[in-house]
Parts: C-alpha cells; sequence; structure tokens
C-alpha cells in the first residue's frame, strides 16, 4: 500500500508525502468501516448482562473512521508546502523494493518448498544479487544457516516447521 | 441422557476384550517413519494440554514408539484451528488429536464446519467428571442446601464461574439450572486454574471444575466439594483432604439434583487412514494406559477411566454429539444459520 | 528466621555438582530460545519437560527454571539488536535499546538491559522468599473489577506521551485493539471479524504483529538509507561491561520503582507485558529527561526490563503458592509439577519444603549464573552488528519467517508479518505511532474479557469499579495518570501567571 504512486506534483522526486498520506488514511477509513459492519451484525447495544460482543469493536471502528476522516482532512486542505514532502525517492523506493520483492517471493517460496531450502536460496541470491559476494560463499552461508536452522528445530527442540506444498525433504525423509 | 453412558458401561467388558484382540493382531503390520504430530485443541496448561504432554512423556520415557511424539497447541477458536487442521490432514497417519467437548460444542456454537465424522476415532482415554464447588467458609454443605440458598436469594444473584462460553461448563451450569429451577450468572473465564482461584477468593460463588483443576484448594480446606455430576461416585479411596476422598463426594443425585455430564477425553486422527494405522495407535494407547505413571494420573484428576476403542467408541461419540446437540439447543447455543 | 534456615537447606539441596551443570545448560539453552522469536520460554520448556522425567523432580525444575531465566535475558538480545522483541515483554526495552544500538552503543544497552534484569528478578526472588504467604493471599483480592483496573492503569500510565499527531495516534491505537478484538469472543463464543475467513480464527497473534511491524519494518528502513544498519560502526569494546556498570548507580529510584511494579504485576497476575509498559511509561513521566526518551536513554532500557523480569519471576509465586500460572511458561511448570507427582497449591510450601526451597534457592544460583554467562557474551553479541548488511538482512528475513510461524504454525502467518512490514514502514514514514497499537494489541483482548467479566458480576453496574479500597485506588490512580500531563499544563500556566 506504500507503494501506491501516481504523485503529480514532485514526479521527478518521488511518491509525494501527501499522496501516501491520502492512501493510508483510505485504507484504514476502509478497515474502520469494515469493523463497524461486522460489529453490527454481532449486535453493538449494551445488553442486560454488559456490553454485547459488537459492543467495543462498534466503537474502535467508528474511532478509526473519524480519526482517519481528521487525518484526510487535514492533509488535504493542509498547506500546500506540506504536499510538496516527498514521502520516498523513486531511488530510494527502488532500494526498499529490491530487499521487499525477494522477500515476497520467498514467502511464496516457503509457500511451496518449505522454509529450509526457501531460506537457503533466498539467502544466496539476497547475498549474491545485493551483497556483489561470489555465488560460492552465497551458498555456504545460505545453505549453512539452513542447516543449522534444520539441525536445531527438526533434529533437536522437535519443532517441526513448515516444509513446503511440494516437499523436496520428503527425499530425505521428513 | 445417560442412556448412552449406561450402554458404554454394559459394553465395556466387551470392550476390553475387543482391545485384546486388536493388540494380539499383527500390530507390527505399521509403524510412524516421522515424528508424530500430537494436536491439541486447547492452549497450555490445561487439562487436555496436560493429558496430552504425559503421555509424551510417557511415550518418550518407557520408549513405546520409535519415532517422536510431538504435541502441538492449536487452541484457536476455541479449538477449531485444531480440528480444521486434522480435518484437512486426510490421510495422513502422522497427525493425532486429544479432543475434549469442544469437538461438538465448537462447530455447533460457532458454525464453523467441522464434525467428529470428519475424523477416524481412535480410543477414548477416560471420561473426565465434574464437581460442584463451593467456597468452604460459605455454609452449604450439600448441594442441596446450596440450590436452596440459589433458590432464594432470587435469579443472577449467584454467581456461578467457568471456562469459556458455551463450553462444557456452561452447558452443565444451564442444565443446573433446568433441573433445580434457578438461574446463576455465568461468568467465563480462559481457564480452570483461574476459575479455581478466583472462587477462593470469594469472587464467585460457585463453580463446576474438573477435580484435577480444583483438587489442590481442595485439599488446603479452601473450597468444597459438594457433589459430582455422574451416575456413579468416583471409585478413588484413598483419602485426599485429611478427612475426604473421591469417593466421599455424593452424585449429584443422590444430593437431588438429577444432572449429569462427562467430558471425553479421547483420541482422534485423520480419516482416510488404513486399519493396520489405526491398530497401531490403539496397540500404543493399550500399552500408554499400562504405565504406573498413567494410573497415579487418573487416580490424581479422579477420571472415570472408561476406555472405547472401534465401533463402540464411534458410537458413543455419535450418542454424545447428539446428547450435547439437544443440551445446546435447550440452551440457545446454537449458531444462528 | 525460619526462611533464612529453610533458604540454606534450600542451598545445600540445589548446589551439587550436578545442579549446577544442569544450571549452566538450562541457562545456556534458555538464552539460545530466547533470541530465536517465536521459540519462547513456554515452547522450550514443553519440548524439554520429556528429557527431564528421568531426574529427580528437584534437579529437573532447576533446569527447567533455567531455561526459564536464559530466555527472560535472552528476550532482550533480539530487541536491542534488530529492533526485533522475541517475547510480549521485550517490545518496551526496543523504544530505547534500538536507538542506543544504533548510536554504537550496544554493548551498553545490553549490559544495562541484562544488569537490570538480574535486578528484577533478585527483587523478586528475595521477595517471594521472605513474604510468600502474605503475597498469595494479596494475589486473591483480584477479581475481574481489579483485573480490568490494573489494565486501565496500564494504558493510562503510557497514553498522552506521544509526540505524534492526536489524531494519529487515535487511528494506531485504534488498529491494535481492533485487531485484537479478531476471533473468538470469550465471553459470548461468538467469532468476530473474521468475515467468513477461518484461517482468521486464531486471531492476530502479537508476535507476528511485532515481528512484523518492527523487524521487517526496519529492514525496509534500513534498505531506503542504503544497505546498512547503523550500529556497524559498534567498537568492540571488553570492558564495556565495567563502563556501563559504572553509569548505573545513578538510576537507582527507577530501578526501585519498576521493580515494585514488576513485582505486583506478576503477583496479581498482569503479567510481565503490562508491567514492562507500566514501568516504561512512569519512567517517562518521572524522569526529569523523560522528553528525551525513545532516543536511546538508558533509564529507557532499565524501566521495562526491571520490571518485566521482576513480574516474570513473582509469576511462579502464585503458580507454585496457587496454582495459576502468572505466565505462559509458568503454565507449562505447573504441568511438569503435576507430572512428577507434585500438587501445587497451598500446601505445597507445606509438604514438598525440599522441593520448593531447593527451587527458591536455584532461583538465586540461577540468575547469578544467568548473568555471568549474558555478560560474558556481551562483546560476542554486538559484534553480531559488524556483519555485513547483504549477509545479516536476508537472516534476519529468515528467523522472522520461522519465528512469525512457529507461533500457531500457520503460513498465512508468514504473509501476516510480510503485510505487518509494509504497514510498519508506511506507518513509520507516516507518524503512526507503533506503540500504542502493540500495547492495544497485547492488552486489548484481556482488558476487554475483564471489563465484560466484571459487567456480568454486577449487572451492568459501572459502580463495580469503585466499589472496595483496592480496585478504586487503582482505577483512582489510573484517572491519575490521565490527567496527569493536563495538570503539568495547568501548574505551569498558574506558575507563569503567579510571576
Amino acid at each position: 500500500m506504500t507503494e501506491k504512486q501516481g504523485s503529480d506534483e514532485g514526479a521527478s522526486a518521488g511518491v509525494s508525502m501527501r499522496s501516501a498520506e491520502v492512501v493510508v488514511a483510505l485504507f484504514m477509513l476502509a478497515l474502520g468501516a469494515l469493523v463497524i459492519f461486522d460489529s453490527v451484525r454481532l449486535g453493538w447495544g449494551w445488553g442486560a448482562e454488559g456490553p454485547e460482543a459488537g459492543y467495543f469493536p462498534f466503537y474502535i471502528g467508528a474511532m478509526i473512521c473519524v480519526g482517519s476522516l481528521v487525518t484526510l482532512f487535514q492533509v488535504l486542505l493542509g498547506s500546500q508546502s506540506k504536499g510538496h514532502k516527498v514521502f520516498v525517492e523513486w531511488s530510494a523506493l527502488r532500494l526498499v523494493l529490491q530487499v521487499l520483492l525477494p522477500a515476497a517471493v520467498y514467502v511464496l517460496g516457503i509457500q511451496l518448498i518449505g522454509i529450509y531450502v526457501a531460506s537457503a536460496a533466498y539467502i544466496a541470491v539476497f547475498m549474491v544479487w545485493l551483497g556483489k559476494y561470489g555465488w560460492t560463499r552465497g551458498i555456504i552461508v545460505g545453505v549453512g544457516v539452513s542447516a543449522v536452522t534444520f539441525a536445531m528445530f527438526e533434529i533437536w527442540f522437535q519443532v517441526p516447521l513448515f516444509k513446503g506444498e511440494f516437499n523436496p525433504l520428503s527425499l530425505i525423509g521428513y | 441422557m445417560n442412556i448412552q453412558r449406561a450402554l458404554a458401561r454394559g459394553i465395556l467388558p466387551l470392550v476390553a476384550a475387543f482391545g485384546l484382540v486388536s493388540v494380539a493382531a499383527p500390530a507390527a503390520a505399521w509403524e510412524p517413519t516421522k515424528p508424530v504430530e500430537f494436536i491439541i485443541p486447547a492452549g497450555t496448561g490445561g487439562g487436555a494440554d496436560q493429558m496430552a504432554r504425559l503421555i509424551q512423556g510417557i511415550v518418550a520415557k518407557h520408549n513405546l514408539m520409535k519415532q517422536a511424539l510431538i504435541p502441538v497447541n492449536k487452541s484457536g477458536g476455541a479449538g477449531a484451528e485444531g480440528f480444521l487442521e486434522v480435518k484437512a490432514a486426510k490421510g495422513d497417519p502422522h497427525k493425532i488429536i486429544i479432543t475434549l467437548s469442544n469437538l461438538f460444542t465448537t462447530p455447533m456454537a460457532t458454525g464453523v464446519p467441522f464434525n467428529w465424522k470428519d475424523l477416524t476415532p481412535v480410543a477414548m482415554l477416560s471420561l473426565d467428571n465434574f464437581v460442584l464447588w463451593v467456597n468452604a467458609e460459605d455454609p452449604y454443605k450439600s448441594a442441596k442446601e446450596f440450590l436452596d440458598a440459589v433458590k432464594k436469594g432470587g435469579p443472577n444473584t449467584f454467581k456461578m464461574g467457568g471456562t469459556g462460553a458455551k463450553q462444557e461448563d456452561q452447558i452443565l451450569t444451564v442444565a443446573i439450572e433446568k433441573a433445580a429451577g434457578v438461574k446463576f450468572t455465568y461468568i467465563p473465564f480462559k481457564g480452570g486454574g483461574a476459575v479455581a482461584t478466583q472462587l477462593v477468593g470469594k469472587h464467585i460463588n460457585a463453580t463446576v471444575n474438573n477435580p484435577i483443576e480444583a483438587v489442590a484448594q481442595w485439599r488446603a480446606g479452601k473450597l468444597r466439594a459438594l457433589c459430582v455430576f455422574d451416575d456413579e461416585r468416583m471409585p478413588y479411596k484413598t483419602k485426599v483432604t485429611d478427612t475426604q476422598s473421591w469417593y466421599d463426594v455424593p452424585t449429584c443425585k443422590e444430593a437431588g439434583v438429577s444432572t449429569e455430564y462427562v467430558m471425553l477425553r479421547g483420541i482422534f486422527m485423520p480419516a482416510g487412514v488404513s486399519p493396520d494405522v489405526v491398530s497401531f495407535y490403539v496397540d500404543l494407547f493399550n500399552k500408554v494406559r499400562a504405565t504406573p505413571e498413567w494410573k497415579k494420573f487418573m487416580e490424581e484428576g479422579a477420571f472415570n477411566q472408561t476406555y472405547l476403542t472401534g465401533k463402540p467408541y464411534a458410537d458413543w461419540v455419535g450418542k454424545a454429539e447428539a446428547l450435547h446437540y439437544d443440551l445446546m439447543k435447550e440452551a440457545g447455543f446454537l449458531a444462528k444459520p | 528466621m525460619e526462611e533464612i534456615n529453610a533458604l540454606f537447606h534450600g542451598f545445600s539441596v540445589a548446589l551439587t555438582p550436578f545442579n549446577l551443570l544442569l544450571m549452566f545448560i538450562g541457562v545456556t539453552l534458555g538464552v539460545l530460545i530466547g533470541v530465536l522469536p517465536g521459540l519462547g520460554g513456554a515452547n522450550g520448556i514443553a519440548i524439554l519437560l520429556p528429557l527431564t522425567f528421568t531426574m529427580p523432580p528437584t534437579s529437573a525444575v532447576i533446569m527447567l527454571s533455567c531455561i526459564y531465566w536464559g530466555a527472560l535475558f535472552g528476550g532482550a538480545i533480539t530487541s536491542i539488536l534488530f529492533n526485533i522483541p522475541g517475547e510480549p515483554w521485550s517490545v518496551a526495552t526496543t523504544f530505547d535499546g534500538y536507538p542506543m544500538a544504533q548510536q554504537g552503543k550496544a554493548g551498553e544497552a545490553l549490559t544495562t538491559a541484562f544488569t537490570s534484569s538480574f535486578v528484577g528478578a533478585f527483587f523478586a526472588i528475595v521477595m517471594i522468599t521472605f513474604l510468600a504467604p502474605l503475597v498469595a493471599k494479596f494475589a486473591l483480592q483480584f477479581g475481574p473489577p481489579e483485573f480490568f483496573a490494573v489494565f486501565f492503569l496500564t494504558f493510562c500510565s503510557f497514553i498522552g506521551m506521544g509526540k505524534e499527531p492526536p489524531f494519529k495516534i487515535l487511528v494506531a491505537m485504534m488498529l491494535g485493539f481492533a485487531l485484537a478484538a479478531v476471533g473468538i469472543d470469550t465471553v459470548t463464543g461468538q467469532l468476530r471479524l473474521i468475515f467468513g475467513w477461518h484461517e482468521l480464527m486464531r486471531g492476530f497473534d502479537f508476535l507476528i504483529a511485532v515481528i512484523g511491524l518492527f523487524g521487517i519494518g526496519e529492514i525496509l528502513l534500513s534498505m531506503e538509507e542504503g544497505l546498512s544498519f547503523s550500529g556497524r560502526t559498534a567498537k568492540i569494546n571488553t570492558r564495556i561491561v565495567i563502563e556501563t556498570w559504572k553509569k548505573l548507580p545513578k538510576y537507582w529510584m527507577t530501578s526501585l520503582r519498576s521493580c515494585i511494579i514488576g513485582c505486583w504485576m506478576g503477583i496479581t497476575p498482569g503479567g510481565a507485558t503490562p508491567a514492562s509498559f507500566m514501568s516504561y511509561g512512569i519512567a517517562k513521566r518521572m524522569s526529569p529527561d523523560g522528553a528525551k526518551f525513545g532516543t536511546g536513554m538508558a533509564e529507557g532500557v532499565i524501566a521495562p526490563e526491571t520490571a518485566a523480569h521482576a513480574a516474570g519471576t513473582a509469576a511462579l509465586l502464585p503458580m507454585l503458592s496457587l496454582g495459576i500460572p502468572g505466565s505462559p511458561t509458568a503454565a507449562v511448570l505447573l504441568g511438569g509439577l503435576l507430572i512428577w507427582g507434585l500438587q501445587p497449591g497451598p500446601l505445597l510450601f507445606v509438604e514438598q519444603k525440599d522441593f520448593v526451597w531447593g527451587l527458591i534457592a536455584s532461583m538465586y544460583l540461577g540468575n547469578i549464573a544467568g548473568l555471568i554467562i549474558v555478560l560474558t557474551c556481551v562483546p560476542l553479541f554486538a559484534a553480531i552488528l559488524r556483519v555485513p548488511f547483504s549477509i545479516i538482512a536476508p537472516v534476519i528475513v529468515v528467523i522472522c519467517a520461522i519465528g512469525a510461524y512457529t507461533v500457531h504454525n500457520a503460513m498465512l502467518d508468514i504473509w501476516l508479518m510480510l503485510l505487518f512490514g509494509v504497514m510498519g514502514y508506511a506507518f513509520k514514514k507516516l507518524s503512526y505511532p507503533l506503540a500504542p497499537l502493540v500495547l492495544a494489541l497485547v492488552l486489548g483482548d484481556q482488558a476487554e474479557g475483564a471489563f465484560r467479566q466484571a459487567m456480568l458480576m454486577s449487572q451492568g453496574d459501572m459502580r463495580i469499579f469503585f466499589s472496595n479500597w483496592l480496585v478504586g485506588s487503582i482505577m483512582g490512580l489510573g484517572l491519575l495518570m490521565l490527567v496527569w500531563p493536563v495538570m503539568g499544563k495547568l501548574m505551569t500556566q498558574l506558575r507563569k501567571s503567579a510571576a
């Protein structure tokens, strides 16, 4: 939600503070509305034996909405100088995405091939791609960290971690 | 409401024989090839958790299984999280789950889609009793005296504490209310230990704690056991307090309240597993039951040691489900469709 | 001085070479468990419990409680170094601990945290030794209204301190409450705010939110600043412990206050998490440097660490004497006691003297052992920050993912963690405060539960919160905390107009 672009002012510099503020405030507003919606379903009154299940969530949702609306108006009606501030510069955003996107791919990897294999690959790729290390070093660290976690969780503490929908470790009996 | 329990007792000798047969059958046909996940659909420290961890300890100590047994708590959504996982793990022989009454109450109260028929019944380990407790400093010496006082005090003046909402403790409270024509204010707490402490601190007037949850306070003379909600007394005659054993606690029926309720402590596993797998686990629990640690635990918690496997177990569960449905319907606890 | 005799007897029970060895093993394991987020003390003890069945109960409980101490110490390490609190009660430690580490004072922050933990725990043990029966009686006074009053006081002592725009504070805090409400409602058993999505039934665990908001969010922020943790310049100084110790005595007042808050919250049992927040909030109010809290003040580390550990230790008392666990870890220990055939409860102190005093003696020894172990490792821990960012960052992400998964063994939680990470990044840049969000998420559920239990008790009569001296005075204290900032302003105004 942060990477929402489309700022007219200062397009050369990056995402403007103003548009980021608006996006987050709208998001919170929607969230607040969602909370209110479900609270009404649950009953938001003050029953004979104290508040009902939706009583607190209703007011919580209401306060989220009020807070977001006020923030939204403050931003929209605010002085122009505030609108020109930059939330994140394009170059910095690129750096952030360089971490965020691989992290998302990594989580998807966990879903498919499990924590251990995905972690080894993720660490190795991260080191080579962003850290400019050689493949040998990347693979050694990646596999090493994975092996240590494997030993600690699966063998020592016997806490089974997620092995993925296509479990590659089933080949070695796990 | 206790017909099926009487029935269960009647089949008991038969079942014992059945258990032996399953031991004699080629049990070595299947063995776990990796650690077995033992799901607990309740939080740490509760009754089910204690029992599961004891079983883990016994299995490890007596080397009853080549692979490890690993308890995992999945208590989300009043246990629904754990049950849904077992339901989803169709055909997985390395997963078992210990149940309590939330096997019935959670889907009924919340509408979360699962049912015991989605699982394979393995064995009933025991039934947990419920006892009516009051603070020892209160003047009530018997269940009758207490309930008379409740009636005299008028509706909602007496507070009953229990674990969770629309679960066994509250169901039992409603059953007592119906049987005795009284009305309590039911206050839900997170766990049985907290409930007992609240009673000692006199923040509530009574509880229906399981024996193991309140025994420490009973022994210390802080609580008084009025009656047990079973059709016969608990069989343990060793003195627990200075003057009383579990056997000395009368049944509620003797005390004039014909309410009975026991809670299942049993094992299930995912559907679609082969009979070999089930008989391996039945055999395993037979061995667990034979250990001194298990026997000691049963006695300390004053459990009803009914043990069932196979079809009788499934029949019992089916009847218990119908019973819970009736009780919850009467109490108005069923989820709105 | 019956207690002293009993205690010395306890030392003789605990001080066998075998038990001493177990102590060191326990502390080391505990630190390891505490460092890995998600593998908390409760997990560690649950996993190792079966191993201890072959030992005599006293030795077993010594080892398990040492794991507990170790985990308590270990929780601070990741909070300070990477802004990832491994345990709920370490969150408040990140507020000042992490800025300290960023300024190159990681060693100092760690030493301060460890020493404070030790002081807090030690204070609580002394209290347990001499006041156990009295204190147990006090704990019984706490019913639902009193619990609510405690949560109320925690919120009040923490609120109104931020410099962020008030409406953003409001939104952040309410978001925390909303997330806490997701899942099953404890009072009515209804499913709330899950919109038919059963995966959400287990609710939003605090740890997942925190790992994402703080841990992943921080990595994104430091990435933006260009591939580095600022703590990289940290000097490795082996004498850092001694140097830090020289500075600590002047904070004795903060320390003492935090000890008392911690003990009180541990016994009630409000728990270590509210204790750490409350103590931090009150320290900020009381300290002359209050305005500088959050920028790396040693006092901001001392207050929450001391209180959390005093509470964590004191929580064992209600477990032993009443059979109610004050923390999840204590709950698992309780299970252990039952298996060894020991019945926690009022009679444990009478019937199992050897066991109880052995345990208490081991608390003294285990804490000292723990302190020695962690302090020797301070330079080592601080050196972790010198590992290049492009190696440590992916490793942290991996640890975060594992931590998020182990909380409920759910894949969804790893995705949620990532989402919280993006949220943490955006919130931090738009100055939505994270602390009120986390506080509300941790305590929201319990506070609501206690409030509604109290309402059931009184049939909807609010006066129950002022119905006796105990609940009344806690509520009063809370209200006082609430109006404190306003009063402060009024006072300055008055003084000005007088002058």
